[in-house]
Parts: structure tokens; sequence; C-alpha cells
């Protein structure tokens, strides 16, 4: 009995183990010299699964456009961080300390991304953050750079749609202990207030908890308070859940959304409801800004094959990360963490898919520009371009 | 607080509340026969759900065949999951049984994740469940609104398998004095596999519920009903099946409750659960219906 059981146990224990490296793609060893290392961490599984694949995808295929840096052959290394803080901090030390990578590429999901900032900052790896926009993901730290816009900047512009709309009244649904999710859905309620002139312009403000299923309660005292719009910043996960219990209520406030709304999965799973929501994205395939995008448009359709209706948005961020950093690579002539950055540093005038890029102080590229979208007849569709000054 | 909002939320909370029930009988039954809290219900409840979306969108049946073909499915890997992870165990101490089912519901979820991906699938859509009807000024899917129903005959049904039929009988039995039932000749694993059976099909009905209204799965789904689910079967006294639906019931409508009477707390939602487990634990251990079981030495 003991040794079935104990034999039991071990093939447990072999099997958890198996999966939990399924996430990620081992390369088998090569000598040093012959390759630069870049390390990725996105999540590929858990609440921000979809939009971690995306981007990925945009990483992998500007990898295959521009394979070499200095003369070598550029690796990825890529791994799972599950959504979860504690496992990105896990994933960036083995990147860092095992992988021993030049640079690093990550996180969709601001949580993560501030999670693993201290590991980077104390090794010196230079990181570039695709799509996460909170502020506090390369606050005080020399070594994290973003190639996308930031919270602050998404709240004020999603704030000026609701108001163009006629919106007097919002409400606002965040999850507790996302810092993606709270940190815009309050920046969006200070521009919001601050536009209105009225303090008591936000009627609700409800939190809920990861994994959480059921907002009809939650939705229920929205609708009493009968509010003009709906802003509830959330994973791709959550969305759907919050739009289709929203309209089965018989709420009709305006739902809008931030960047993390662009994933099919929203409207593979909201259906008809999710027509007419609004969110803010950072890219539009119809209106590629520079000849690199037209390039990246035109390729990267044809890589997708229609596995996805779109250009996911975090899929040129993912490109315009790995282009950068390799572009610094090349100027910094060597793979020293301090001359990388300090090259990113200097990066002048850009040309990336998702614009021209500049990087301020911070390390935040310098963009004014965001891009809204709403959804008719089950497709994203541009509505505009709004630049805030 | 308007007549209309109170009546919306009573509405929200009695059929959140009957999903709970419906997965806590599985977990009040296991433990009145076996005396094993079984972890890996939650991810049963879980991988029916996959199984939904997978004779659905991928195998194209209807609805209706869907639903049969996913119950039978559900109560395959029930049993499976005793014959494999349990029975073997049935004479070790009750430690070991209850580590094999932690590391049972751990091997459930990361196999689904192994093998359907951690990014969410949406629920298939079933018409006669998902559309809304007006109920006076209060709008339901008709999911919510047959739930407690289906709830109320589910548990009917239960109470009438243990209490008037023969395997029932047996079952009790057991539950009572597992030795002395051995000794009369009562068919130990033919009375387990029941339960797993019962509990089981159960979960399954629930997923396809669940799934109808909160319409994205994932791997981890199971995780958190699965633990409030045996906060309310604690709640109602493990062992006994109406208190498990009672449980269920009063667990729904507190978390539901505590939105509507304080909205500046919706973030504690979770907590509710916990805290009503402690406060039982504390207070009467043997939960609202339990019996107090006197340790034979």
């Amino acid at each position: 009995m003991k040794r079935k059981l104990s034999l039991f146990i071990c093939i447990l224990m072999l099997l958890s183990l198996i999966t939990a490296c399924g996430g990620s793609q081992d390369s088998s060893a090569t000598a040093d010299e012959d390759v630069i290392k870049i390390g990725v961490f996105e999540p590929l599984t858990g609440m921000n699964g979809g939009g971690g694949l995306q981007e990925l995808g945009g990483i992998e295929y500007a990898n295959k456009i521009y394979p070499e840096v200095l003369g070598k052959k550029i690796e990825l290394f890529v791994h799972d961080n599950k959504s979860d803080q504690g496992e990105a901090t896990t994933v960036v030390t083995r990147l860092v300390e095992q992988d021993k990578v030049v640079a690093i590429i990550g996180s969709y999901g601001s949580a993560v991304s501030i999670a693993a900032g201290d590991i980077i900052r104390n090794a010196q790896i230079p990181t570039m953050a695709a799509s996460a926009t909170n502020p506090m993901v390369t606050q005080g730290n020399d070594f994290y750079f973003r190639a996308c816009f930031l919270d602050p900047f998404q709240g004020e512009v999603m704030a000026n749609y609701a108001i163009e709309q006629g919106a007097k009244t919002a409400a606002v649904i965040m999850q507790n202990g996302d810092d993606y999710s709270v940190g815009l859905g309050n920046f969006f309620i200070n521009a919001f207030k601050e536009l209105t002139g009225d303090d008591n312009s936000i009627v609700d403000i409800s939190e809920f908890q990861l994994n959480e299923a059921d907002f009809n309660a939650i939705l229920t005292n929205i609708k009493a308070k009968n509010p003009d719009v709906i802003f509830a910043p959330s994973a791709a996960t959550t969305a759907p859940l919050i739009i289709k219990q929203a309209r089965d209520l018989g709420v009709e406030s305006l739902i809008m959304g931030g960047d993390t709304w662009e994933n099919p999965a929203v409207i593979d799973v909201a259906g008809a409801d999710a027509e007419g929501i609004v969110l803010s994205t950072f890219f539009d395939e119809n209106d590629p800004a520079t000849e690199e995008a037209r390039r990246f448009v035109e390729g990267y359709k044809e890589e997708l094959a229609g596995s996805e209706p779109i250009i996911p948005a975090v899929a040129a961020l993912g490109y315009d990360a790995y282009i950068l950093l390799r572009d610094a690579i090349e100027r910094a002539g060597s793979t020293d963490g301090v001359a990388i950055r300090d090259a990113l540093r200097e990066t002048k005038d850009f040309e990336g898919v998702t614009g021209i890029i500049n990087f301020t102080e911070e390390g935040d590229a310098d963009k004014n520009i965001a891009v809204i979208k709403t959804v008719e007849n089950g497709q994203f569709v541009y509505i505009d371009t709004v630049e805030v000054k | 607080m308007t007549s209309q909002l109170f009546m919306q939320q009573l509405a929200n909370g009695i059929s959140l509340g009957s999903l709970y029930a419906l997965l806590a009988i599985g977990y009040t039954m296991v433990y009145g026969i076996l005396r094993l809290i079984n972890f890996a219900h939650g991810d049963i409840f879980m991988m029916a759900a996959y199984f939904m979306t997978f004779s659905i969108v991928t195998f194209k049946l209807p609805w209706y065949i869907a639903i049969i073909v996913v119950i039978i499915a559900t109560v395959a890997l029930g049993v499976l999951l005793e014959k494999v992870a349990y029975r073997p165990l049935r004479d070790a101490p009750r430690m070991s049984i209850m580590i094999s089912a932690i590391g049972a519901s751990f091997l459930f979820s990361n196999l689904a994740t192994y093998l359907f991906t951690g990014v969410p699938r949406g629920f298939p859509d079933i018409k006669v469940l998902t559309t809304t009807v007006k109920v006076g000024s209060i709008s339901l899917s008709v999911a919510t609104l047959i739930t407690p129903f289906i709830t109320l005959v589910l548990l009917y049904l239960v109470l009438f398998i243990t209490n008037k039929t023969k395997i029932g009988m047996a079952m009790r039995a057991v539950s009572r004095d597992f030795e002395t039932a051995k000794l009369m000749g009562i068919n130990i694993n033919r009375v387990i596999s029941t339960t797993f059976i019962i509990g089981s099909a159960l979960a399954a009905i629930g997923a396809i519920l669940w799934g109808s209204r909160y319409p994205s799965i994932m791997p981890l789904m199971g995780v958190m009903p699965g633990l409030k689910c045996f906060i309310a079967a604690v709640l109602g006294g493990i062992g006994n099946t109406t208190g498990a639906v009672i449980g269920g019931f009063i667990l729904g409508m507190s978390e539901i409750m505590l939105i509507t009477f304080l909205p500046s707390l919706t973030g504690y939602r979770d907590a509710i659960a916990f805290i009503i487990l402690i406060v039982v634990l504390l207070v009467k251990p043997t939960g609202l219906l339990g019996e107090k079981v006197t340790d034979k030495v």
C-alpha cells in the first residue's frame, strides 16, 4: 500500500512538473558566443493569457523579420508568467540568473511588470515593456522602458470621449489588487471629475476580486443610479462577463474599457451584447503611421493567415518593443546592460509600427495619440484618433 | 433603496445561492460517506464546463443531447477519480486520502491548463437558457430563473434516494458506521461509487447552469466556487444534504446583500464567505443542521 501511495505521489509530482514547464519554450543550450539572448516574459495562461499570446505573436514575428544583431543570431527565451505577480518575479529571476539574457521584453499586464521591476533594476538588464500602461512600471527604474502610452493619458482620453458623447455621470468598476485596473480607473475618475467640474459626476465606484464571475449585484446597484457611461478597465477574461450581465439586467449605459478589451475573446464570449462598447487602443491597421507600419501590416496579416480578424494592437507593440531593443543593441555595439540602456535613452525619432518613438526621462515612449474603437457587427471598428497635447 | 432594486438583488441572491447549493450537495454527500473533503469537486465542475464547450462547439451536438453527454462524461470522471485516487487509500489514515484529494485537484487544474491552455473560452450560448425574461420590473435570464427550481427538485431527488431506496439505506448505514455496514454484507465500493455518481452529476448540472450565466470557461474557474461551496456545506452542517442547500442559499444571499447594503465593501465580497466559515466553526462547529457525532474509540 505504501509503495502504491508513494508511486502515485511521484506520478502526480512528475505530471505537475511537466505541466508547469508546458508554457515555456526552452531551447537547447547554445554556446554563449554565437547568439544574443533576449528574454521574454508574458502571461500565456491565466487572466491575461489571451493578450499575452497576441503580444508574443508580434515579438516572434519581429524576430523572424530581424533575426540578427551585431552579426549574431538573436535567440528568444520565452517564459510564461501566468498573469501572476509571484510567478513573474520567478521567471524574470530565471531569465537573469539561468538564461543570462542581455535584455528582456515584457510584460502584458502592468501588475506583473511592476512586480518584476526591482529584479530588473538590480540586475541592470534593460527591459522593454510593450503594452504595460501603469506609470509605476518605469517610475524610478533606469532600466525599464516602454513602447506604449500611459494610463493617465488613456484615462483622460476615455473621459474626454465620454464627455464628447454627452455623458454627465459615470460609474467605474475596477479589479481590486490589479494595478492596471485600479490605476486606469482612478485616472479616469480624476479626469472625468475635472472635465465635468463636478465631484458628484462619478455616481458609483465598485470593486471586484480576481476570478470573480458574478457581477449582477454590482451592476444592479449601478443600474439604480443610471449613469450615462460605465467605465470598467479589466482583463479580456472579465470584460465579456461584465458586458453580458449588464445588458441582461437591462443596463443601457454606454460601456467603455481600456486597451485590454481589444481582444477577439471579448466579442466571442459577449456575442451580440458586445455591440457598441467603446475602448481605446494603441494602433489601427487601416491607418499605418510609418513605412515600417505598412510593411508590418502587410507581412503580419499574411503570418496570421486569418487566425485573428484584425492585427491586435499589442502585437504591433510587441514588434516595436523588439525592434527598439535590437536597434539599441546595434548602436551600443555591445551586450553590456548599461551600454544598451544608454543607447535606448538616446533613441531619436525611431520609426516604429505604432508611430515615431522617442523616450522621455522616465523611459516612456513619448506618445500622445490613442485610437478609439467600437464594436459593430461583431468586429472592432475604428472611430477616431485622439491627440492630447 | 427602491423595492425594485431590492427585488432584483433578491433574485440575484437566490439564483447565486442555488448554484452554490448544487455544488455543496456533492461535498456534503462525499463527506457523509467517506469523512473526506473532496477537494477535487470544484475541478470536476470545471471539467464539466469544458465538456459542455467541446460537445457543442467542437462536436456540434444539439444542446439537449450535449447535456446528457456531459452528465455521463462527468460522472465517469468522478467515478474514475474515486477508483484511482481514493479507493486504494480506503484503509490508509484519513490524512493520506485528504492529501490525495488535494493532489487530484492540482492534477485536474494543471491538466486542463496543459490541454486547453489558460486562455478563457466562451461557453456555448444555449438560447433556451440565456434568453432574458422580464418579471415585473426585474429582468432575469431563463437560467437564473430556473436554477432555484432545478436545485430544489434535485434536492428532493437526492433525499428520496437516500431515504426511500435500498441503496440509500445502505448509504445511510455506511455513513453511520463504516465497519459494521461492511460486516452486514453491504457492498461498500458500490455505495461509494453511487455517492460519486450523484455528486458528479450535480456538479455537471451546476456547471451547465453556471456557464450559461457566466460564460467564460478557464482551468481555474472551479477554485473559488469550490471553496465557497465547501463553506456552504460546513455552514449547513457537513454531511447533511438539506443543510448544504440551506448553507448555499445563505452564502449566496449574504454575498449579494453585502453589495446591496454596503456598496463600498464590494471588494471584500470573497472575505464574507471566509468570515462566515470562521464564525460557524467558532459558534456551532456542527453547522446549522449537523448532528453531533461522538467518535467511537
